[in-house]
Formats: C-alpha cells, sequence, structure tokens
C-alpha cells in the first residue's frame, strides 16, 4: 500500500472574524467525508485557517481506493433455476447485470432459502485520478453570507485568490473561476511572499517562515502568552472575553500583542462606556489593575511583528482618544436632558411600523407590569416602584449614548436614573428590564426588574404576534425565542406562580386594544400558547427529562411554569422506582375510561352499587382536599398514587359501563371528576410504561 | 502632505489604474454613492473605470463647525472599477503607499463591514480598512443597486478625505488639517459649516421643503416616463437632499417618515431600470467599443 500526503489551501480575500472558524471545520468535514465515501484510507487529517486561507491537511492517504470484493444476492434458487435444472431468464439476467455469466452463479443460503450469489471484485481507482473532484468540494462550501466578484457567476465567501492542492509533490489538476490550483501560497500580506511548496507536510513550517501561524489554535496560545506576558511586565490583570479573543484571532495571521493609553479624565466615564468603546469598536482588551479596578489602558492585537510597534500604539491611542472625546462629549449632553424630555422624544420613534412607538410600548408594558404586580401582591410601595420604572424603562433610548453605543441600553438607563434623582431600586429596574441579555446571561434579581422584563419581553411577544411575525425554522429575526425562553426563566427563578395563559391573555388584550394586527384573540392566543409549551420543552428536555413525560405534562394548560417544571422533575425522578409503572396504569386508566362521559356532572353516592365505588370516593374527597392545601408537588404525586389500591379494587369489582343509564353515566362522573385531579398533575395516560 | 497634494496623489495613482478622472458631480448628495458616476454607472454589463472627489452632505451631521470630528460637509475620493479588477486590494495598497503610508510600519487590516441601503434598493459585501485601528475607507463588493444584481460586479472603494488626513497630518481637530499650503479646512469650510448647520436646524423654510419634495419628485418620474434618465436622476438626488434636509430638522413624523422613505426607494428604483434600459436600447455603446477595441 503506497501513502502520500495531501494538501488543499484556498486562498482568499479576507473573510468575515466570525466565520472563518466554521467554514475551516465544513471544508475539513466534507474532505473527510469525501476520503471515506471514496473508500480512500488515510492517517490524519487536520485543518488550518487565517483571515486569507483555509486548509486541510491529510496525512497518509493511500494512492488507490480499496479494492472491493462484494458478492451481489440475486433470485432464489427456485426461480433462477427452471423446473428441468436450467437457468432460468431470472438467473441470465441477474448474472448479466453484474457484469458476470450463468456460469458465475453460486448458491449460499439466507435463512433457510437458497439464493443465486456471483463474487464482485472491483479495481480501486487511482486516488490522484479522483482527487480533481476537491474542485467540487470547494464550490460546495456554505456560507451565511455569499458574495459574487468581477465577472464570476460563482458565489463564495470571498474572492478566491489562489489554490494550493498537493497530492505528494504533485499538483491535483483544476480550477474555480480564474483561478488554477498550483504548488504556490502567500505568506503574510506584508511580512511574507509567494512560496512554494514542495510536500505537503512542509505546510505549516514554510508559512511560519513568512509570517503565518496557520494552526488557529496555537495563534490563540501565541496571543494568550502575550497578554501574559503584558500582565507579568506591568503588573496588570488582563481579562480575557473568549469572543473577542476569537474575533481578534480571526483578524490575524500573525498576532503581536501591544499596548497603549488613554487619559487617566476618561475614567469619570461610566466603565461599561469605556469598555464599550475598547471592546466592540476597536476590538481592544480592556486593562485592570489587580484590585480589578479599569485603569487608562488598553491592549490590542496588531496583525505583524514587533517592528515599529511604538507607531502603531500611538496610531490607536488617537483613534481610541477620539473616541472617548465623542463618548464625554455624549454624556455631558445627555445629563443636560430631563427624563420627562426624553420621554416626549419616544413618542416620535416607531418601534416597528405596524406595531407604533416606542411610546405606545411602553404604555402597553406599564398597563401589564401594573397587572402583574398587583396579581404577585406586591406591596403599594413596590408597586410604586414597577410603575415609575415602566413609565421611563425606555427614556435612555433617546440619548446620544445608546444611539452610540446601541449595547448600553438599560446599563445608561440605570445610570442617568440615578443622576437624575429616581430611587435605586427603580434606576436598577430599568437596567434589568433587559436581562436575560443572552442565553448565558442571568435573569433579574429584582421584583421590579423581573416584572417589568416579563412584561416587556411578553409584549415583544405578542405584538409580533399579532402582526404576523412568527418564527419559523431558522427564521427569527426578533430573537422571539430567546425572549419567551427568558420569560419562563425569569418565572423559574422568582418561582411566582403566575398562569402563563392568563398573563399570555393580559398582554394579548393590551395588544388588541392598541388596535395592532387584524387576529382575534383566540387564535392569537392558541398560536401563542403552543409556541410557549414548545419553548417550556426545550427547557425540560435541556434538563433531560424524558420524552413522554414532558408530554404528559404539556398535555393540558401550562398555568404556573414552576410547578410545571417540579412536576415534570418528579415525574422524572419517580420514574425507575417501584411499583411506578403499576400508580400510572392505574391513573390511566381512571383517564381513559372518562374519556368516555360525554357531559360532567356531580357524584351522587346514593347510586353507589358496591362498596368499592364508595371508598374510591372516599378516597377521591380527602386526597381531593389534600390538593387544595397547595401541598408541594412531591406530595401531590404521592398522594394521587395513594389512589392506586382503591382504583385497582374498583376496576376488578365494577363495570363501569353498567346498562342501567343512570348508573353508568354515575360512574362516568366519578371518574371524570377523579381524571380532571389526575390532569391536573399530569396527563399520566401519555406516560410510557413497559 | 496637505489634502491638496493627497487628492492629487490618488487622482495619480488611480488614473494610472486606467481610471476615468471625472470631477464632483454638482448636484447635492448624502454620499459618493449617489453620484450618477456610480449609482447609474454601476447597473448593466458595461465596464467602468472612475475616480473623483466628492464632496458629501450630510445635514443632520451639521455641528455649526463646533465638534472637532463632525461636518456638515465632508469629502470623499471615490473610485469605481467595473468589473472588480482581481488585484485590487493590492491597487488600494499601493495608494496608501503613494501617501507614504508605509504598511511594515503599521497595522493595516480589512475588517467585515457589509453596506446595505435599503431605500435605494442597494446591498454590498467588503470591509472597512482599519489603519492602526482606524477607519480609513469603505471597501464594497456591489452585489444590488437600485433593486438590480449586478453583472459583472462593481468594486467601490471610498477613502474619508478627511479622516486620513487627520492621521496623515497628525491632527486631532478637523479643522486645523492644511488643505495646502497657508490653508486650513478653518479657512475655507468653517463659515459654510456653521450657516449651514443654521440654515437646516433653525432657518430652513419647511413649507418650501415639502413642496419642492412633491415637486422634485413629479419632476423626475415625468421625466423617467420620458426615457430621460439623466435629468430624472438629477430630480431625485434633490429629492434626497431635501428630504434630509426635513428630517434632521424633525420636521417628518413618524408616520410621514416611513411613506417619504418608500417614496425615494420607488424613485431609485424606477430610475435604475429606467436606465438599464435606455443603455440597452442603446446596445450598450461602451460595452461594444470595448470588444471592438478587443479584436483589433
Amino acid at each position: 500500500m503506497n501513502k502520500k500526503d495531501l494538501l488543499l489551501e484556498i486562498g482568499l480575500e479576507e473573510m468575515p472574524a466570525r466565520f472563518v472558524t466554521n467554514s475551516m471545520n465544513q471544508l475539513s468535514d466534507k474532505v473527510k467525508s469525501w476520503l471515506l465515501e471514496k473508500k480512500i484510507s488515510f492517517d490524519e487529517i487536520s485543518a488550518f485557517s487565517s483571515p486569507r486561507r483555509l486548509a486541510v491537511l491529510v496525512t497518509g492517504v493511500d494512492t488507490a481506493q480499496e479494492d472491493i470484493n462484494e458478492e451481489a444476492k440475486g433470485p432464489a434458487k427456485k426461480i433462477a433455476l427452471t423446473d428441468n435444472g436450467e437457468w432460468s431468464k431470472a438467473a441470465v439476467g441477474f448474472s448479466r447485470g453484474q457484469g458476470a455469466s450463468v456460469e458465475d452463479i453460486f448458491f449460499k443460503e439466507i435463512n433457510g432459502v437458497e439464493y443465486a450469489h456471483v463474487s464482485k471484485f472491483i479495481k480501486g481507482k487511482e486516488t490522484a485520478a479522483l482527487l480533481p473532484e476537491l474542485q467540487q468540494i470547494v464550490t460546495s462550501l456554505s456560507f451565511p453570507k455569499n458574495m459574487r466578484w468581477a465577472n464570476q457567476e460563482l458565489r463564495f465567501i470571498r474572492p478566491i485568490k489562489w489554490l494550493m492542492a498537493l497530492f505528494g509533490n504533485e499538483v491535483i489538476p483544476f480550477a474555480i473561476t480564474n483561478v488554477h490550483t498550483s504548488n504556490l501560497t502567500r505568506g503574510h500580506r506584508f511580512l511574507g511572499e509567494e512560496i512554494v511548496i514542495n510536500n505537503p507536510s512542509d505546510y505549516e513550517k514554510a508559512l511560519l517562515a513568512q509570517y503565518v501561524i496557520t494552526n488557529p489554535q496555537e495563534r490563540k496560545s501565541a496571543i494568550l502568552s502575550q497578554l501574559e506576558k503584558i500582565e507579568e511586565e506591568k503588573d496588570w490583570v488582563i481579562p480575557v472575553d473568549e469572543d473577542l479573543l476569537e474575533e481578534v484571532n480571526n483578524l490575524v495571521e500573525y498576532p503581536t500583542a501591544l499596548y497603549g493609553q488613554f487619559e487617566e479624565e476618561y475614567l469619570e466615564l461610566p466603565e461599561e462606556v469605556l469598555i464599550t468603546s475598547m471592546k466592540e469598536h476597536q476590538r481592544y482588551f480592556p486593562v485592570k489593575s489587580k484590585e480589578g479596578r479599569l485603569l487608562p489602558y488598553f491592549v490590542t492585537v496588531r496583525n505583524g511583528s514587533h517592528e515599529h510597534l511604538e507607531k502603531v500604539a500611538k496610531g490607536n491611542e488617537k483613534v481610541l482618544r477620539a473616541r472617548l472625546s465623542d463618548a464625554a462629549f455624549f454624556y455631558r449632553e445627555d445629563q443636560k436632558t430631563e427624563i420627562a424630555a426624553s420621554l416626549e422624544k419616544l413618542k416620535n420613534i416607531v418601534y416597528h411600523e405596524e406595531i407604533g412607538t416606542l411610546a405606545e410600548k411602553v404604555d402597553r408594558v406599564r398597563q401589564l407590569a401594573s397587572k402583574l404586580s398587583e396579581n404577585l401582591h406586591f406591596s403599594d410601595e413596590a408597586k410604586a416602584v414597577t410603575d415609575r420604572a415602566a413609565e421611563i424603562s425606555k427614556f435612555d433610548l433617546v440619548s446620544h449614548m445608546v444611539y452610540e453605543f446601541p449595547e448600553l441600553q438599560g446599563f445608561m438607563g440605570e445610570k442617568y436614573a440615578l443622576q437624575k434623582g429616581e430611587k435605586e431600586a427603580v434606576a436598577r429596574a430599568i437596567n434589568e428590564h433587559y436581562m436575560p441579555r443572552n442565553a448565558e446571561d442571568k435573569t433579574p434579581a429584582s421584583n421590579a426588574g423581573a416584572v417589568l422584563s416579563i412584561a416587556e419581553k411578553l409584549d415583544t411577544i405578542v405584538s409580533s404576534f399579532a402582526i404576523g411575525i412568527i418564527p419559523s425554522g431558522s427564521q427569527d429575526p426578533y430573537a422571539l425565542r430567546r425572549q419567551a425562553t427568558g420569560v419562563i426563566q425569569t418565572l423559574l427563578a422568582k418561582n411566582w406562580d403566575l398562569k402563563l395563559e392568563e398573563l399570555i391573555a393580559l398582554s394579548s388584550e393590551t395588544v388588541l386594544n392598541s388596535k395592532i394586527g387584524k387576529k382575534s384573540k383566540s387564535e392569537l392566543m392558541q398560536e401563542l400558547v403552543s409556541f410557549f409549551k414548545l419553548r417550556i420543552k426545550y427547557l425540560l428536555q435541556e434538563k433531560t427529562v424524558r420524552y413522554d413525560l414532558i408530554e404528559a405534562v404539556l398535555g393540558s394548560e401550562i398555568g404556573s411554569v414552576p410547578s410545571l417544571v417540579k412536576r415534570a422533575e418528579v415525574l422524572e425522578s419517580h420514574k425507575d422506582a417501584a411499583g411506578f409503572k403499576e400508580s400510572i396504569e392505574a391513573l390511566s386508566r381512571v383517564i381513559n375510561i372518562a374519556s368516555k362521559a360525554e357531559v360532567k356532572g356531580d357524584i351522587d353516592s346514593s347510586l353507589f352499587e358496591n362498596d368499592y365505588e364508595k371508598s374510591l370516593f372516599n378516597k377521591y374527597l380527602s386526597v381531593n382536599e389534600e390538593l387544595r392545601k397547595e401541598v408541594a408537588e412531591e406530595a401531590a404525586f404521592n398522594l394521587l398514587i395513594s389512589l392506586k389500591p382503591e382504583i385497582d379494587q374498583y376496576f376488578e369489582h365494577t363495570m363501569v359501563m353498567d346498562e342501567n343509564q343512570e348508573i353508568r353515566s354515575n360512574r362516568l362522573h366519578q371518574m371524570a371528576n377523579l381524571a380532571d385531579v389526575i390532569k391536573k398533575f399530569a396527563n399520566m395516560n401519555e406516560i410510557i410504561v413497559k | 502632505m496637505n489634502i491638496q497634494n493627497m487628492i492629487l496623489t490618488l487622482q495619480k495613482h488611480w488614473s494610472e489604474q486606467g481610471c476615468i478622472l471625472m470631477q464632483a458631480y454638482d448636484t447635492e448628495k448624502g454620499a459618493g454613492t449617489m453620484s450618477p458616476y456610480t449609482f447609474l454607472r454601476a447597473i448593466g454589463p458595461e465596464p467602468w473605470n472612475v475616480a473623483y472627489v466628492e464632496p458629501s452632505r450630510r445635514p443632520a451631521d451639521g455641528r455649526y463647525g463646533e465638534n472637532p470630528n463632525r461636518l456638515y460637509q465632508h469629502h470623499q475620493f471615490q473610485v469605481i472599477m467595473k468589473p472588480s479588477p482581481d488585484n485590487i486590494q493590492e491597487l488600494y495598497l499601493d495608494s496608501l503607499k503613494a501617501l507614504g503610508i508605509d504598511p511594515l510600519e503599521h497595522d493595516i487590516r480589512f475588517v467585515e463591514d457589509n453596506w446595505e441601503n435599503p431605500s435605494l434598493g442597494c446591498a454590498g459585501l467588503g470591509w472597512e480598512v482599519w489603519l492602526d485601528g482606524m477607519e480609513i475607507t469603505q471597501f464594497t463588493y456591489f452585489q444590488q443597486v437600485g433593486g438590480l444584481e449586478c453583472k459583472p460586479v462593481s468594486v467601490e472603494i471610498t477613502y474619508g478625505i478627511e479622516r486620513l488626513a487627520s492621521y496623515i497630518q497628525d491632527k486631532e481637530n478637523v479643522f486645523d488639517l492644511e488643505w495646502t499650503d497657508g490653508f486650513t479646512v478653518r479657512d475655507i469650510f468653517l463659515q459654510p459649516e456653521f450657516e449651514h448647520s443654521k440654515y437646516t436646524f433653525e432657518t430652513s423654510d419647511q413649507e418650501m421643503l415639502f413642496n419642492l419634495f412633491n415637486i422634485y419628485e413629479k419632476e423626475a418620474h415625468r421625466q423617467m416616463d420620458e426615457g430621460l434618465v439623466h435629468p430624472a436622476y438629477d430630480y431625485v438626488l434633490k429629492c434626497s437632499h431635501t428630504f434630509n434636509l426635513l428630517d434632521a430638522r424633525g420636521a417628518i413624523s413618524v408616520t410621514e417618515r416611513t411613506g417619504y422613505i418608500a417614496r425615494c426607494r420607488n424613485l431609485a428604483r424606477k430610475v435604475a431600470k429606467t436606465f438599464y434600459e435606455e443603455r440597452e436600447k442603446l446596445g450598450f455603446p461602451i460595452l461594444k467599443d470595448k470588444e471592438e477595441g478587443s479584436h483589433e
């Protein structure tokens, strides 16, 4: 077996940093599955990338495909042979179809029946002859954003500048757009040159000599160790934000970290403003003292060597200074504006064409928040805090600072509200009402913040649904799913027993009263409830609750989210316990038979014909009374399964579908009442017990 | 290097790359992209290589000449090459070298930045170019203009002249920039900055501007119906600038705003389509000339 190394590199104009890693992995995955599909064996596959290249190196690639030795199965023996023992037409056709003749046929038994077979041997092709197919692998790469250039039809992440494709020391011939493969690659845009790669295994080393670190992990470690060195040298702490590091890593081919400083006076700006200016706009790492105080320095990573670092630092300092002086100007200007004036401006800002202005949105959120704080029995003081926070929740959106740094919404609201003499709890709720800001973020800590967060998110979801913006598949431009999850997480964190259907109904009413959309309340509610059910389902799946248990608790209404989640967890924790199966079977039996009851009604104990009906009735009464005491979910479950003996005895001695109509309907009523109690916990008949 | 020499240097550089050197187009506009030399010529199959300085008016950015970084009117140096040459990044980097910026002494990066202007039916992909952390150029491959797919694709390079000059001359305040020996931006532009800001925010006649918008819009449509693209496009530009003036004044209410943007969009799409049709009627003359030339 002969082996060679394979190297493929796509040279590009600078790719968007955020797409580099995924694109690299996609290329290596595709090359790998192609090799597997073609039955070409190989030792190891590794992927490389930089802003200007995606590459894959495969070592020990066989120079030929595996030979194929297989047996093809044909018709059964009695069909392959005619009555007089000659080959049938079916046999002739089968062997011909396999490129053989009837002489090659042999019989082999499968499950007691003999079938005609022929042996096939397919000689593997030369790998080199197949490798030009890499062309389709490259053109089939898909990117989140594609472009065309010059006269080319191809849509790709960025224009292709060169293609290097080597099998051993031979160039694999193909072309994409007007670019032909070769054994040439290009080094760093300014520090390197175009070079020849003679052997695929030289790739990393040869490019390193041209100031390109092709292995993204190594590039990242280089950045990290440079940051550490600066930390040590200057006695600083440089907190590393993983997302920023990943982005910076994909903006450079040869990283060199350097630091610069800014005027101390800018430290008077809120920390978030400074950090956002540095991180989001300039991709700088902010610098802190060992005590955690922000220092007037920054660290940036240059795409180049140690030459002329002072010049680069000076340039970066100038840019940051201009940004911070802008920010300081905005900060001062914002402080001149009264909250009332900002609220007035919200009337002129469209939130969405069909949903109305921001002022209208704030008004709806305020109404909803007020109802929630009522339902949660907030004190008068807490109600006042929530209401004021709701009223001014968006006033910072018209500040200069948020206009320049949209990601600071809420943070600036809190700062400015405090400066303007609002209560601390009010200011805090303004900030918290955007929480959780992303999948990793916390839920609001304060009650006012939590109510406001729920109200604001619900209003966004409900008003969007009302005008037909409903997430589907990968389409969720307004991140409604994340917001719904935020509502659920906040309810859970606060352990608030609010019925979700009621919340949705309240929000729907305020939205529909504002004449948003053309849907009826019931249509809107139906869409929203199933949307929220799906979010809860995913949440429970993440908690690894078994599928059928999730279906069971989501079978009827959602009700209180914390209770629903706890019920699911109780079922999950009991599912393997002894007796679980039998208890569930008993409870399911009640639910199943109760579905035959056409109307609901009271139970008439005078119509009981046996003691078992009576004892189940008594048990039902006592269990129901206990359940009404708002017992914990675990206790509720135990109460329900305590019904099992009485249920079993009942069914053993009672025929529910009695011939006497009066007795029959009384028994169905008893079943229906009992089923209602059980279903409040879960649709037990959805649970799979084996 | 003063601004005058920067412009001369860039003109020389791009002229050597085969660009036609044009002068600024004489109708008010918010960006070099809106010049007919870009917006219209990016449409259709005809090749087009051009470079020009475009004074760009952004009424809402007016600051009475008091802000060191913001101007009612700034200058863009605009390059359009269609189809986009394969070595366009290298050509661009050479232009920086011509301006005295040695890439080895700086940190130059191409950072993703896509350009979209839904109101003109325009979309493009590309980068902002960073020089030691400062955005000095927008670099865009046009994908769609006026709602029409770009075939072939043009590349647009837009240098922010004042931005770049503040780096080259190491000045913190845009008004301190030297335009030519003995003349600063302050000398030339401070008074107009102040007056235009005052006009935009305080003294403009709103009723007249609303009327003008309607008149310009009507005339644009009428001329397009006559197949007269260029007169029509002048009125489209006038509509856009009038809208910007009204918007900066805060004269356009929420509901109206959407309507005005839709009207501008309709104009842009219609003019793009008309231009294509008129060039087609003429047999795409630049394309024909080129092909004949290449046969010889």
